[in-house]
């Protein structure tokens, strides 16, 4: 059985990386969570996301969304570099996230094929 | 939605969006009353009276009040399909009270399904809130509280990946030993 002990040593060595995690100027990974995109998949996607950052030990923060009116093309996520264009990502299947994070939230280069929209930053 | 889970995942988030701080979960799986019961508590902001007749209507929905919507006509449309119903109680200003069941050997109920994807779902992407999840099956019964991890955690997120890992884990555990080998 899971102990809260086993709890505490994690925190322990978490504090020891924190102090070299930087907190300003993040990537940022937005998901649909309205009904539309839970409906269509976003927990899975969630997850897919979560297991990437953590096999690749990537400093990412994950937020969502509500229904922003595409709920067609839901499940939907946002990449969101610093400083730079929002990408909004559609139809989404969980293989595609292993792509989006290599492509564009690792090498920094949009994957045009499943991108469907751009917002400027401070736009939307 | 494919899994009750869903369905959980999905009002909780109007939970979210009424700005609540606290939000429990309780699900109840009596196998011999035939009998499954899903709770929502929050103490969000309330729903409004008039407001409380039409939020499962879906026709009725307001896009720029985001407490009602599909979400609950689905689940309340899911439950009338399984010899049951979905209720909701809220005073505004205080919280909303929905509490769903089911005849729990309906051909038609989905399965719980993921419920621990539901959960780190909702502390991954709001770890903010303090969430209590407390499922019984039968005579067995599990736990979470979000703030009793807090407290351990002291000042590491609770939606640290590694931490998210951690509860994973132990929810995957916990629900093992509440089913004691049956399956969901």
């Amino acid at each position: 059985m899971k102990s809260l002990n086993e709890l505490r040593e994690l925190r322990e060595t978490l504090q020891k990386e924190m102090a070299a995690r930087n907190s300003t100027g993040k990537t940022k990974i937005i998901i649909g969570m309205g009904t539309c995109g839970i409906a269509a998949g976003a927990r899975n996607i969630l997850h897919a996301v979560l297991e990437e950052i953590e096999r690749r030990k990537l400093d990412v923060l994950v937020t969502q969304t509500g229904c922003i009116g595409m709920c067609e093309k839901e499940p939907l996520l946002d990449v969101q570099l610093p400083g730079k264009e929002r990408i909004t990502y559609g139809n989404l299947k969980e293989d595609d996230v292993k792509r989006i994070i290599v492509e564009h939230v690792i090498n920094g280069n949009i994957v045009s094929d499943l991108a469907i929209a751009r917002f400027e930053e401070g736009g939307k | 939605m494919r899994e009750l889970s869903l369905h959980i995942l999905d009002i909780i988030q109007n939970s979210i969006t009424a700005s609540a701080r606290d939000i429990e979960l309780t699900i109840i799986e009596d196998v011999k009353s035939d009998l499954f019961l899903i709770k929502v508590f929050d103490n969000g902001r309330g729903i409004r009276g008039d407001r409380l007749r039409q939020v499962t209507d879906p026709f009725v929905t307001s896009r720029t009040t985001r407490r009602v919507g599909l979400g609950l006509s689905l689940f309340q449309e899911a439950a009338r399909r399984c010899g049951g119903n979905l209720e909701i109680e809220s005073t505004t200003g205080q919280g909303t009270r929905v509490t769903a069941y089911f005849k729990y050997t309906h051909i038609d109920r989905a399965p719980l399904g993921d419920i621990q994807g539901t959960l780190i779902s909702l502390m991954a992407l709001n770890p903010e809130i303090h969430y209590r999840y407390h499922h019984i099956y039968n005579e067995n019964e599990f736990i979470l509280d979000t703030e009793d991890i807090k407290k351990i955690l002291g000042d590491i997120d609770i939606n640290q990946i590694e931490v998210l890992s951690w509860i994973r884990e132990f929810l995957d555990e916990g629900l093992e030993n509440l089913y004691g080998g049956d399956s969901k």
